[in-house]
Order: structure tokens, then sequence, then C-alpha cells
């Protein structure tokens, strides 16, 4: 038994919490991100940006960063959105959205940027 | 004009054999693989088994004559060959709306797949696929909520879902049960499901089985801040009962419960898919027994047909196989009843065992379960197969991990968002696998270890029920 690792889990641990697609993966770095993004522009949905504080982020709701970029296919101007969203509130989890408009739904949503969690 | 009544037994082809009959866009059209007896001619054998599901009987009576038959008749319209197959033969049958009520898959399947299986004048008849006009769709019930409505309720975009069974299937007490639940949710896991043996036996009965699987669903949502669910299982023996655990399973808040739509019959499924409806319950879809209907060639009835008729009772998961597990299931015909479950229309396409164009019109689509025999290893290959619809089931493979359920969980969650980050990348899944595979565990020992443990274990039997094909 002394090879079997313990899973390092708990309520008490806010390293813990997970915020669904990709959050089981080392946060991506900037060429990473741009890929995704260029997918999202592949699959003609339109990207959005939203943001909220950590310890929010179960509720269905965040706080959306302006509108989504409606028929934005400049990679670098979407990454700049999210940057921004960045900059503007450091402390918060950014996740980047691609509304697929005929599935009504969101054909991909990612925490981009990862705030530090405290609860 | 009036017709005179004469007794006796007439010849079938008579009145229900049509070569220039053109089908109605109202008509319910079906295509069965009829292998006949030594000396019947082909088209007498589908004018028969057209009569036989529909308005005949074995010899004509008066009361014939009190109706218009020639408008309620099925009727055999077209015969083709069977690909490499000279014994058996293609009989499509057109059904006039009228003979079926409105949204019971019941009706329409006491019909077609009533007496004319058992009868005399074919050896064998399997009914490889069944075009329901949108309006026979429109009647129907359908899944209670549908893949767009549980992305939503569940939060989850942009990758399949990830599920397990618990195990062992029988015998764990109800608080040891709800602890492997809990272990596999905490670890990553989007979903557990109770085995479809898990009723409410001796051993287990549903209601604690309920009380501990909540307590445990709850508990891995604070500690992950992700939505979880477990299938709780309601299949019961009677309607009565199943809808009192149904209700148990709301107060409760569980989002999700489970019934299996063949054993449990299709009048309890519809029943229960619209009871879901109604108080915002998701409806997972087991289905145990359907390999005694579908799976020999010759006779039964093909699984895409129990496919459509899942989508017009209710349900929004079905089992669909893996294409790459322990279970039986051709590839091309695996791709062709998930795209039956989950696409609005779904084109006629021979090469996938698809006989009719298939319009759903706005009925929402079902999520694909791939369950049975899977593990990390697969996983570059069902994402590729299945893509985002999908919920992807771990039994053994999250369970059997050397470290437990939580560190097989997380396993399988590491695997599954590293294959769907290179997919969005463009990179090929099947081919380039195993790298991307590789270079994800070195981040997780969960998985990595993983990997280690069932390297070796593949599934390379030959299919039993293949499609049609000339061979020669």
């Amino acid at each position: 038994m002394s090879k079997v690792q313990d899973y390092p889990s708990s309520l008490a641990d806010t390293a813990s919490r997970k915020f669904e697609t990709f959050s089981y993966l080392p946060p991506m770095d900037d060429a990473a991100i741009r890929k995704q993004v260029e997918y999202i522009v592949s699959r003609g949905w339109n990207p959005a940006i939203e943001h909220t504080e950590p310890e929010n982020a179960f509720a269905h709701y965040w706080y959306m960063w302006k509108l989504p970029m409606f028929g934005e296919t400049d990679v670098d101007t979407i990454l700049a959105e999210a940057e921004s969203c960045h900059v503007a509130h450091p402390g918060n989890h950014v996740r980047l959205i691609g509304y697929d408009n005929h599935a009504q739904s969101q054909g991909a949503a990612m925490v981009i940027y990862r705030g530090p969690i405290s609860a | 004009m009036s017709k005179t009544y004469n007794a006796g037994v007439k010849d079938y082809r008579e009145t229900y054999w049509m070569p220039d009959y053109t089908p109605k866009d109202t008509d319910i059209l079906a295509c069965f693989k009829i292998t006949p007896q030594p000396g019947v001619p082909r088209e007498e054998a589908a004018a028969a088994v057209a009569a036989e599901s529909s308005t005949g009987t074995w010899t004509t009576v008066w009361t014939d004559l009190l109706t218009d038959l020639d408008h309620y008749k099925g009727r055999a319209y077209a015969i083709e060959d069977v690909p490499g197959d000279d014994e058996r033969f293609y009989a499509f049958i057109a059904y006039p709306i009228d003979l079926f009520e409105e949204g019971s898959v019941v009706n329409v399947f006491t019909s077609l797949v009533g007496n004319v299986f058992g009868f005399k004048a074919v050896r064998a008849l399997r009914l490889e696929d069944v075009r329901f006009p949108i309006a026979y769709v429109m009647t129907c019930n359908g899944p209670p909520h549908g893949i767009q409505v549980e992305r939503d309720i569940m939060n989850k975009y942009g990758r399949p879902l990830l599920g397990c069974t618990i195990k062992p299937k029988l015998g764990l007490s109800a608080k040891n049960y709800g602890r492997a639940v809990y272990e596999c949710l905490r670890g990553g896991l989007d979903f557990t499901k109770d085995d479809e043996n898990v009723n409410s036996q001796p051993f287990m009965r549903w209601r604690q089985r309920f009380d501990f699987v909540v307590e445990a669903t709850l508990k891995a949502e604070q500690e992950t801040g992700e939505r979880k669910g477990h299938y709780l299982n309601v299949t019961a023996p009677t309607p009565q009962e199943m809808f009192k655990r149904a209700e148990y399973a709301k107060e409760l808040g569980a989002p999700i419960i489970m019934h299996d739509y063949i054993t449990g019959g299709w009048c309890a499924n519809t029943g229960l898919a619209q009871w879901c409806r109604d108080n915002g319950m998701l409806l997972h879809i087991h289905r145990a027994m359907h390999a005694v209907i579908d799976r020999h060639p010759h006779h039964g009835i093909h699984f895409r047909v129990l496919t459509k008729l899942l989508r017009l009772s209710g349900g929004d998961h079905l089992h669909t196989g893996t294409v790459v597990g322990k279970l039986e299931g051709d590839r091309a015909a695996t791709l062709g009843w998930i795209d039956l479950l989950r696409e609005s229309f779904i084109a006629e396409d021979r090469s996938r065992g698809i006989f009719f164009d298939q319009d759903w019109g706005s009925m929402p689509g079902v999520f694909a379960v791939a369950s049975g025999g899977i593990h990390v290893w697969h996983m570059p290959a069902l994402v590729s197969i299945f893509g985002d619809n999908a919920v992807l089931q771990f039994g053994g493979g999250t369970l059997g991990h050397p470290w437990g359920n939580a560190a097989g969980a997380c396993a399988n969650r590491v695997a599954l968002e590293a294959c769907v980050e290179a997919r969005n990348q463009g990179r090929e899944l099947e081919s380039e696998g195993k790298q991307i595979l590789t270079v994800a565990a070195k981040n997780s020992p969960e998985l990595s270890i993983a990997m280690d443990t069932w390297k070796e274990i593949k599934f390379e039997f030959d299919t039993v029920d293949k499609l049609d094909v000339a061979h020669r």
C-alpha cells in the first residue's frame, strides 16, 4: 500500500476548486490560448469574454465583459479584449466563450486567466 | 365502387404488393430484411409481411367490406437485393399514418413487429429501419430536455461529459456505494451511474441509496466547484413504484434519474419521460435486453430502430456502444445511429445502414453514451468518434485505478481535456493519441499510472452484426 498516492482534494483546500473545461490541465500559455481562439473563429462561433470572483465561480451567470464579439474573426482583437478584461479584474477568473448560435449553446467555454482562489 | 364478398384465402400480393405506389410524406415507412420460406416468391413474402403488420389476416372476412381497406392497408412497394446475400431480400413497406395512435411508440411497434415476426410464411424477419414522418414525430413528447438544455443545466461546454458506472454492480451497501460515488465525482467526473441491475434489492434498498448518493453528489460539488450528478435508477416492478422513486429523487434535489427502456417497457418509459419534462429532471436511458432483439443479423429489430424509438419515447441519454470497447458495435453503423440520436436531419446513407431520410424537426437531440470496457488509452479514439455530444463512461477504467476512484476519475478527466485541447488545435487524435496522452501525463501522476495499468488491454473481436455489403 505504500505506493498508493493520496488524492489531495478537500473543502478546506481552495486549490481543489475547478472551473469546468480544461481546469484539470495546467494553465494555458499565450500560444495555447491563441490556438483555442483560432478554433472558435474557425467554427464560425461568436467569441465572448466573462469574468467572476473565483469564490462565485459556481454560479451560472458570470459578469459579461462588454458584449459578445458578434462576427469578430480577428484573433488579435479577441485576445486583446481578454487581456483588457484580465487587466481590469486581475483577481478574477476570465472565461473565453464561443457562442454557437445554431446549437443555441456554447460550443466552447474555458477559463484562460485563473484568479487566486480564496474560498 | 362497391365490392362483393368472396370467402376464402387469396394471395397476399393481390392486395398488398403495389410496386407502382409512391409513398406519401405522411406514411410511416419500414425496411424489413426477409428470409422467405423456400418456394415463396419475394413479392408474396413482402406482401404477406405488409398484410400481417397492418390490416390483414389469413383469410378474407366479411367485415373487411365495412371499411375502406385500400386506405388503411400497408403497402409493399419495393424489393431490393441484400448485398452479399442471395437468400434474403429487403422489402419496403409504407403504412398510412392513420393506422397509428398519436404519440405512441407502443402502438406503432405492436403493429410493425407484432404477430408478423412469428409468421410461418417467413423463416426469419428483421426490421432494418423505419422512417417516421415529421407529422408523426410532432405527436411524440420526445426527449425531456435534450442536449442543449442539459449542457446549460449542468454547465458543461465544449467537451464530452465523463461518467462511471459504480461497481461491483451488485452487493454493496448504500453507504459504501455512496462512498464510491463521492470518490469518482470529487476526482473530476461529471456523472456516476447506477448499474442497470441495481433497482431495490435487499442488500441496498432504493431509498437509502438515493439518500447517500445525493449527499455524496452535493459534497463533491462543494469540493470541486463543479456541477455533478448521479443517475438514480428508478426502474421498478410497477409504474406506480417507478414514479414514487422519481418523486423522491426530485425531493432530494437530484438533477438526473435513469430508466431501462426495454426491460421497463416503452409505456413506462414514455410516461416517465413526460414526468421528467414536467419536473425538470434529466433522464438517462439504459438499454438492457437490446442485444436479444438487435444482434442477430437475420431476425429481430436493428438497433438504429430502437434508437429512433427511444428518441420518440423520450430520454436525454442513450447507450450506443463504444466501437472500441468490450461490447459489440460496427463503426460505420454506430456512427449512423449516433447521428439518428443527435442530429435534426439525417439523410439516407446505405454505407452507414441508414435506409431513409429522417427529419426530426425541432425534436431535441439525445446524448450518446459510450460505456463498456473503455479506459484512458481509448480516449483519443472516443473523442474522435463521438465528438462533444456524448457521455464517455469508464467503469473499470475509473474504479480499477491502482490509487482508487478519485485518482482514476482525475486520470480520465486529464486525458479527456488533453484530447479536446489537441483536437481544437487541429491535431489528429487517432494517430497522435499516444503522444498527446504521454505529454499530459507529465503533469498528472494519476494519468501516468493509469496508462501503465491498462496499456495491454484490448478488445479485438470481430463484430457479429455487420452492415450488409457485397463481399464477392
